[in-house]
């Protein structure tokens, strides 16, 4: 028998301590910390905020090592009351589908703050970083659906502040727009979670927001119109989180009037927060609903694939060349989950991770151009290869990475979640595949004009990349290559939860995966893939 | 009719249960003996201060008596005192403590301001516990007549209140027309009682529960025209759209410390008559009222958030934002549940602290003269004083509905109540003018945060923060705190006290 996506593992508390409730305590704690140290003395809050943000990626370390990669239900629980009056627990958990999504916060997180060591108002950025940290992990690691309410709205306070103090051109109106954006978004959610959570109660007599409770009891119990309009509920909450066209406007505003740091984490870690809700809400709470809609979604994935390619092919921009990039990734990852196949799904959560690397570095590297000449616009940067060699050969590295070259982490996302796209929904992986082949143009195009040719005085005078810079790209790269060749440990612990998700789907719909998809083990196709 | 026809009868003399209104009373004897003191006492300087003690101390002793009144209604359950006139019971018991607190929080931060406005009397003590007096009847008011008198007893305090900063034309101008304006409401409310009466002939709150659970009403039109004239007298107190004409200028005009109380206290009181009135004594009439209570919810909402969003006075904004509050709280009112009722006394209480912190700091930056309230006075305030900035965002935050705020939760347990009724249309309008509203915080937010290049006001006058607002400002933070990250104890509070509602 298929283990349940909600089955709790045996092994639970075997820990004796609880390591997921220190994940989100310690940065919290790091910020709490730094808003004590005096003012004066900035070079502290910044070692607080690495000694955080370290302690945190250790403990995330850990957390991978710890992790049972065979079980597909969630690890490590705890779980404490904490708000009776509305039924609401402390419930952490773990499983395949939230463990990389919080290893890549843990770890963007330490670099971002090293990107940033230079900035001013060291203290208060640092603050807001640790604070933007916990409660991004803490999204990933709820188990219970007002504990991920709570911090997916939390997360708008530091990084509104992110923007608002550190970041530059419109960063005012970037902010108020990423934060009210969400924010409506959010309503929808709100009123979803609270809706499913009555209904139960009316069926059951308790009222509870555990997430598990609710996925058994939505997905056996709520169907019809009712479903439908949970569904789109919960859709719309976290179709402008992701983002999805049409509610992606507030995206290339945010991204590119953000502060470097704050761009690696909105993109690596921040929009996944919408593809991870759909995972863990959207589509277990509803499969029906799911896949009776998933056409939409899948037209609206795969518009955003070529209209985030078109236009950022557009634009004069570096940053918002990027910023359009990520609408046209996190298109591949909707795609893959929509396709409801295992490699579908796979393919898209290796995408979620393996954009958080490459665009994470990509914003880094624009940053720094930015930081030697105060410029994004393309038409003034030229022959920057031959200025700084190594810091083109980076950025080129790092480009073909994102465009999901074979070798790079990029590649096996986008092939599997194709791959698993062509299995049930055959046309919508076909115009989308024409993505893959755009986003070469945006990106290869801007390197051209930016990097080749002959540099003139100014761009001559660009100083090469240093030392800190250099430990801040070069892991992000690394693992995307890493992950490129060898995907087979993450998708080794991605796939008991997907192939779990896939059976939650199967169960209570109409849907049935091809028998194809079904034939080998997942990683196979990839190690495949990767070679 | 029912007059005219009945025995002449005995009029029974109630026994008087002083401990039931002993609250009220401590609150009442302070400011008797502060208005002794004063006219005793004339060219002392020092009976500015012995009056804020008094004061204080007033508040103290009757916190004191609530307490002991919740460990009898908690012990041996809640009773009617007073012929029946007033109530005891859990629900009394949380409005009067959320509104003494929201009194001690306004003593403490008026404090400073009299001294800065050079406007120092003890009348101003005297009149604030008046006002809090009748607030504390309102709380445990179990009959037309007293909710009534205690009406009257808190807003003629407010109306001098509204106009004490003699010297300040607008603030004139805010104690004439709230007393316009609200004498008004008063009638409208007293005609409302008679039409009341007239149709269940009798005042008492219960009685009339019970009258209509008991008979069918051939003619209902004499009540439903009294509910509807109840409910407009009470909206102009709670200030819910379209009673809210007065608000802004109202907020804008009044002394800051006033403000601070007119929308903590005064809207605790107000929102405490509406649930005993509405959900407790017309709660089989519900069908009736709802719907009304529905329209004053949702045009609260878009009226406050939207009318907020074109305001560049900052003062004048939270006004508007109340008006919102207002929207919110009446959400729970409008379930017309248990749930409802104590999600809307959690969220009268959440209320009281951050708009009484909110307009704390408000009335700080503003400086001597109390007119510096446009948002270009807060450019740039976070880096000037950098502990005040951070403590204004947390309280806007709050009123936006943060989480880890006393707000989010606050707004969580009305749009639970929403769904749990079925309203989910009202709930998704309510969400989507928390987002308005916080388009207005943000604004105010990025002011002091981010200004933009050379706009940062210069501050001739530096800000001064005196000790007691200080530690009403400290108070408030952890209380918002406190409510938004362990509110377990609130709300169950909160909870009971709907549950040990007298009938």
């Amino acid at each position: 028998m298929l283990a349940s996506i909600t089955s709790v593992a045996s092994h639970s508390s075997a820990l004796g301590y609880p390591l997921l409730t220190f994940l989100i305590l310690a940065p919290a704690i790091g910020a709490v910390v730094t808003l004590l140290v005096p003012g004066r003395r900035p070079e502290l809050a910044r070692a607080v905020g690495y000694v955080a943000s370290m302690a945190t990626f250790a403990m995330a370390l850990f957390l991978l090592v710890q992790f049972d990669s065979g079980a597909s239900g969630f690890q490590l629980v705890e779980s404490h009351s904490w708000i009776g009056a509305f039924g609401i627990t402390w419930t952490l958990g773990v499983d395949g589908i939230s463990l990389f999504m919080v290893a890549l916060t843990a770890l963007l997180i330490p670099i971002g703050l090293l990107a940033s060591a230079k900035i001013d108002k060291p203290k208060a950025f640092t603050f807001w970083m640790l604070l933007l940290e916990a409660s991004v992990i803490g999204v990933f690691l709820a188990l219970d659906a007002i504990v991920f309410f709570i911090f997916f709205e939390f997360v708008l306070v530091p990084m509104y502040f992110l923007i608002a103090g550190w970041g530059h051109g419109n960063r005012r109106y970037a902010a108020m727009k990423f934060f009210l954006f969400t924010m409506a978004g959010s309503a929808f959610l709100l009123l979803g979670l609270l809706s499913v959570a009555f209904l139960h109660q009316r069926d059951t007599h308790t009222l509870t927001f555990s997430i598990p409770a609710l996925t058994d009891w939505a997905s056996a119990h709520v169907h019809g119109a009712t479903a439908k309009w949970l569904f789109c509920a919960f859709a719309i909450g976290f179709a402008v989180k992701v983002p999805l066209v049409p509610f992606h406007t507030w995206l290339p505003d945010a991204h590119t009037d953000a502060p470097t740091a704050g761009s690696v984490v909105l993109a690596g870690v921040l929009l996944k927060m919408g593809t991870y809700g759909f995972l863990r809400f959207a589509v277990p709470f509803f499969p029906q609903a799911a896949v009776d809609l998933a056409p939409i979604l899948l037209v609206v994935a795969v518009i955003g694939i070529t209209y985030g390619a078109i236009v950022a092919a557009m634009q004069p921009n570096l940053k918002r060349i990027i910023a359009y990039s990520s609408v046209a990734h996190l298109g591949f990852v909707v795609l893959g989950i929509f396709a409801f196949t295992q490699q579908g799904i796979s393919g898209g959560m290796f995408t979620m991770i393996s954009h958080g690397l490459t665009t994470g570095a990509l914003f880094l590297l624009v940053g720094m151009l930015y930081e030697r000449r105060h410029t994004y616009e393309i038409v003034d940067y030229r022959g920057l290869w031959k200025a700084v060699p190594v810091f083109g050969g980076l950025f080129v590295a790092t480009t073909f990475a994102s465009i999901g070259l074979p070798g790079f982490s990029g590649f096996v996302g986008e092939f599997l979640s194709l791959l698993g796209a062509f299995l049930t929904s055959r046309w919508y992986a076909v115009v989308a595949t024409t993505g893959v082949i755009l986003a070469a143009v945006y990106l290869l195009w801007a390197v051209q004009r930016a990097f080749t040719g002959e540099p003139d005085e100014a761009n001559k005078a660009t100083p090469e990349i240093g030392f800190r810079e250099l430990v801040t790209v070069v892991p992000l790269l690394g693992l995307s290559l890493f992950l490129g060749f060898y995907p087979k440990p993450v998708l080794d612990r991605l796939q008991p939860s997907v192939k779990a998700l896939v059976a939650h789907v199967e169960q209570h719909s109409d849907y049935r995966e091809p028998a194809v998809a079904n034939l080998g083990p997942v990683a196979q196709a990839a190690n495949g893939a990767g070679k | 009719m029912i007059l005219l026809t009945a025995a002449p009868a005995r009029i029974p003399s109630p026994s008087v249960d002083w401990f039931s209104i002993l609250p009220a009373i401590a609150l009442f004897a302070a400011a008797i003996i502060i208005v002794l003191g004063r006219s005793l006492i004339r060219h002392d300087p020092r009976v500015t201060h012995a009056g804020l003690f008094t004061a204080i101390a007033g508040v103290a002793a009757s916190a004191i008596f609530t307490g002991i009144q919740w460990s009898f209604v908690h012990s041996d359950g809640p009773y009617q005192a007073m012929g029946g006139t007033v109530a005891v019971d859990g629900f009394t018991v949380f409005v009067q403590t959320v509104i003494l607190g929201a009194t001690l929080l306004a003593l403490l931060i008026s404090a400073g301001y009299l001294r800065r406005e050079s406007l120092e009397g003890a009348e101003y003590y005297a009149l604030m516990l008046c006002s809090a007096t009748g607030m504390m009847l309102m709380a445990s008011a179990n009959d037309f007549i007293t909710i009534f008198l205690a009406l009257e007893i808190l807003s003629i305090s407010l109306y001098v209140l509204a106009a004490f900063d003699r010297r300040r034309l607008t603030s004139q101008e805010a104690g004439l027309k709230y007393f316009l304006l609200g004498s008004f409401s008063s009638a409208v409310f007293l005609y409302g009682i008679a039409l009341v009466y007239g149709a269940t002939g009798t005042t008492n709150l219960t009685g009339i529960a019970r009258f209509l659970s008991q008979t069918v009403l051939l003619h209902d039109g004499v009540l439903l025209v009294g509910i509807a004239l109840l409910l407009v007298g009470l909206g102009f107190k709670v200030a819910a759209a379209p009673f809210h004409m007065w608000t802004p200028d109202v907020y804008q005009g009044a002394p800051t410390p006033v403000t601070a109380f007119m929308a903590a206290a005064t809207k605790a009181a107000a929102f405490a008559a509406i649930l005993r009135i509405f959900v407790g004594a017309f709660s089989s009439f519900s069908v009736d009222w709802r719907p009304e209570i529905w329209g004053l919810a949702v045009l609260s909402l878009l009226v406050g958030s939207i009318a907020a969003v074109v305001q560049t006075d900052v003062k004048r904004m939270l006004a508007y934002q109340s008006i919102s509050h207002a929207g919110f709280i009446l959400i729970g009112v409008e379930a017309a549940s248990l749930r409802g009722t104590a999600a809307a006394l959690y969220y009268v209480c959440v209320y009281a602290v951050m708009a009484t912190g909110a307009f704390a700091v408000v009335m700080v930056v503003a400086r001597r003269g109390d007119d510096r309230h446009s948002l270009s006075d807060y450019r740039g305030l976070a880096a000037a004083r950098p502990v005040l900035a951070g403590l204004l965002t947390l309280f806007l935050l709050a009123q936006a509905g943060v989480p880890l705020t006393g707000g989010f939760i606050a707004k969580l347990g009305v749009f639970s109540a929403a769904v749990d009724a079925g309203q989910y249309w009202l709930a998704l309008i309510g969400m989507l003018a928390a987002v308005i509203g916080a388009f207005v915080y943000l604004r105010i937010v990025l002011a002091m945060f981010a200004p933009e290049e050379g706009e940062v006001a210069t501050a001739e006058s530096p800000i001064r923060v005196d000790g007691g607002t200080a530690t009403a400002l400290t108070i408030a933070a952890a209380a918002i705190l406190f409510l938004g990250i362990v509110p377990g104890i609130v709300l169950d509070f909160a909870r009971h006290a709907t549950q040990l509602l007298a009938r």
